[in-house]
């Protein structure tokens, strides 16, 4: 007896849209175990990550603010990954975008600049993310090289830009050495949506890219391109799409997309630049995608979870002494639950049993 | 000459890590899977090679740790991309994040710990001839297994029955499944031998390179083992070169950094992950000729009875 794949005669709605469900819900399944390794009561723990930051407006509001760069990055991420483009960098437009947008902010501190400083900030990161990402996407469509190492390695480089700018040339002066800008002024702030809260103007944008997305892969000929690209790749050559200007386009459009978020994590809840601005975000956000299922209001939603699970993992830490890489393993290993959980969307499980002729003739 | 010959060792010891993760990772690529987890695969490997060593003493204890946390690993990439047909792209991200995490995990408890390093060979009289002797008969153990394990896989890929087999699942696995041959069963194995590699690629780290562990501290190492086997066009002998060359290119950024030169320490860490770039870049154009990449690398294969 033996167990195997077998390729459904057309995929399955149902399990489609159950997927991501049961992924969490097994993915629980298996903290739970980890949980009571870790020598901690499961019960608290779950209330730790999934329930207590549910329950006070404070906890709320930081999940909104970390699912924004979650949800941004993820929104253009799954345009590259329907396009069937690997940008897995990311982290690396993020932070080249918060870069180039400190760049104003640095230069026009301390001076009377007014209002333009933001606006001039968000384009500028949302531009140089683009042209980040467009190294890669070059470097592939040009020359053939793998799209996936050269994104990778160019993350490494940006940490390591940010890291010189903040201990060199753009280091707060009155800092005590700390390897930070200056706080930036008021005009060049993300402005917070409540007084005295958390949640700030980058949501809204946030909401407003996923709004765009949707438009534009639903209802736009360009997004049909990008789909049938990534879905069906000769019928995309006889319809005469042509696959490397999307790959282009993709890039760009995730790197201004992950450039803008980390401009405005900068100037939002941060408010300067510091080496180790994102914890992860650019590779959380590719679970974001993929837990989405590569849809705008799935990534939406995925971007929340994702975000409960960051917040959660800190209250777990302060209240329960929890590792904070026990997030990192969840995020991983619920990346794994969806990646199997959407493969049987297209197969399902057959019992075999071998040479049943051979027994059955036998008998 | 002593500078010389200390540049060749740290050269040496550099590249160490990187030959052995592209050895496995080019036998996993050579039957027609891309696990993109080596980076993954390898900080775990770190993480209980360390704990291994830590706890017994013993660096082979340790050594064989990271093994078997390497090739447990790789068993959940085989699990999802081979057996469920999962996009292994995808997985080998997976795998990845989940390394990075468990291995942060696991290792908590060891940062600050120190161990004494994996000892290096003596050999009276061969040892102490000048400029040569400790280039070949000082280095520590991992360094002569790499070496073996490359030549092996040579020996294996290139004159062996099996090694055709495995040859054949990477270039065309319809034919090879229609010949008889268990395309899955054999994938499984090459990618539990890449497994195996980059778990005690990640473990020369803490026992060999750096006597202590530190989370995160693979750096991307297992990515640029990835982008070795590229590099080699999938071939063991240009796999040594490559190797070599980026080890080269790492401790000459260091040195350049402790003799001074006026360039911002952070320009040149980055040159490695430059390097890497660039040479992908070059020689994905030199190769017009058509792809030298196994056929089927990368793509689902599902058998059809």
């Amino acid at each position: 007896m033996q167990l195997v794949l077998e390729k459904r005669a057309e995929r399955s709605g149902t399990i489609a849209l159950v997927s991501p469900l049961i992924a969490i819900g097994l993915t629980i399944v298996t903290m739970v175990i980890l949980f009571a390794i870790l020598g901690k009561n499961p019960l608290l723990a779950l209330h730790a990550y999934f329930i207590a930051p549910l329950t006070d407006s404070y906890s709320l509001q930081e999940i909104a603010v970390k699912a924004t760069p979650l949800v941004m990055i993820a929104i253009g991420l799954s345009l590259c990954y329907l396009a069937n483009a690997w940008n897995i960098g990311a982290e690396g437009q993020f932070l080249i975008g918060a870069v180039a947008g400190s760049w104003i902010a640095v230069k026009t501190q301390g001076t009377d600049a007014g209002a333009w400083v933001l606006p001039a900030m968000l384009v500028l990161a949302a531009a140089a993310g683009a042209l980040y990402a467009l190294i890669p996407a070059i470097c592939k469509v040009r020359f053939g090289a793998s799209e996936i190492l050269t994104s990778l390695m160019l993350v490494y480089v940006a940490d390591l830009f940010l890291d010189y700018l903040v201990r060199g040339p753009w280091r707060d002066p009155h800092g005590f050495n700390f390897p930070t800008t200056a706080e930036f002024d008021p005009v060049a702030t993300v402005p917070l949506l409540i007084e005295g809260g958390r949640l700030h103007l980058g949501s809204i944008i946030a909401l407003l890219v996923v709004a765009a997305v949707a438009i534009l892969l639903g209802r736009t000929i360009k997004g049909f391109e990008i789909r049938v690209v990534g879905a069906a790749p000769r019928a995309a050559r006889f319809g005469g799409f042509n696959a490397n200007q999307l790959i282009i386009l993709t890039f760009a459009v995730s790197g201004a997309l992950a450039g803008l978020a980390g401009i405005i994590e900068v100037a939002g809840p941060i408010g300067h630049l510091q080496p180790g601005i994102s914890p992860g975000y650019g590779f959380t956000a590719i679970i974001v995608a993929f837990l989405g299922r590569l849809n705008p209001l799935g990534i939406l939603i995925a971007g929340l979870f994702l975000a409960l699970t960051f917040i959660g993992g800190e209250q777990a830490q302060i209240a329960m002494k929890i590792p904070l890489d026990v997030t990192k393993v969840f995020q991983g290993i619920l990346l794994f639950y969806v990646l199997a959980c959407d493969s049987l969307i297209l197969y399902r499980f057959k019992l075999v049993f071998p040479n049943r002729q051979v027994t059955g003739g036998a008998g | 000459m002593e500078l010389v010959e200390a540049i060749i060792l740290a050269v040496l010891a550099a590249s160490t890590p990187l030959l052995i993760a592209a050895t496995g990772e080019l036998v996993a690529e050579r039957s027609g899977v891309l696990n993109l987890g080596v980076e993954g695969m390898m900080i775990v490997g770190a993480a209980c090679g360390f704990a291994g060593a830590w706890l017994t003493g013993s660096i082979f204890i340790g050594a064989l740790f990271g093994i078997i946390a390497g090739t447990l690993m790789s068993l959940i990439f085989a699990l999802m991309a081979l057996g469920l047909a999962v996009n292994q792209v995808a997985t080998g991200l997976a795998l990845t994040i989940l390394g990075i995490g468990l291995s942060g995990l696991i290792g908590a408890g060891f940062v600050g710990e120190r161990i004494s390093p994996a000892v290096h060979l003596h050999i009276p009289g061969l040892t102490d001839i000048p400029l040569i002797g400790r280039v070949l008969f000082g280095e520590d153990g991992f360094v002569y297994v790499s070496i073996a394990l490359i030549v092996g896989v040579w020996w294996f890929l290139y004159r062996t029955r099996a090694g055709l087999i495995l040859r054949a699942c990477g270039d065309n696995h319809v034919s090879a499944h229609a010949l008889g041959y268990p395309v899955l069963r054999i994938r499984t194995f090459a990618v539990m031998f890449g497994g195996a590699c980059a778990g005690l690629a990640g473990a020369y780290l803490p026992l060999a390179y750096t006597p202590f562990f530190i989370p995160g501290m693979t750096a991307g190492r297992g990515w640029i083992a990835l982008a070795l086997v590229v590099f080699s066009s999938w071939r063991p002998g240009r796999l040594v070169v490559g190797a070599y060359l980026f080890g080269a290119v790492t401790i000459l950024q260091l040195h350049a950094q402790g003799w001074g030169v006026g360039i911002p320490s952070q320009f040149m860490s980055a040159l490695p992950y430059l390097a890497t770039v660039i040479v992908l870049v070059l020689l994905s154009r030199a190769r017009t000729g058509g792809s030298t990449a196994p056929a089927a690398l990368g793509t689902v294969f599902v058998p059809d009875r």
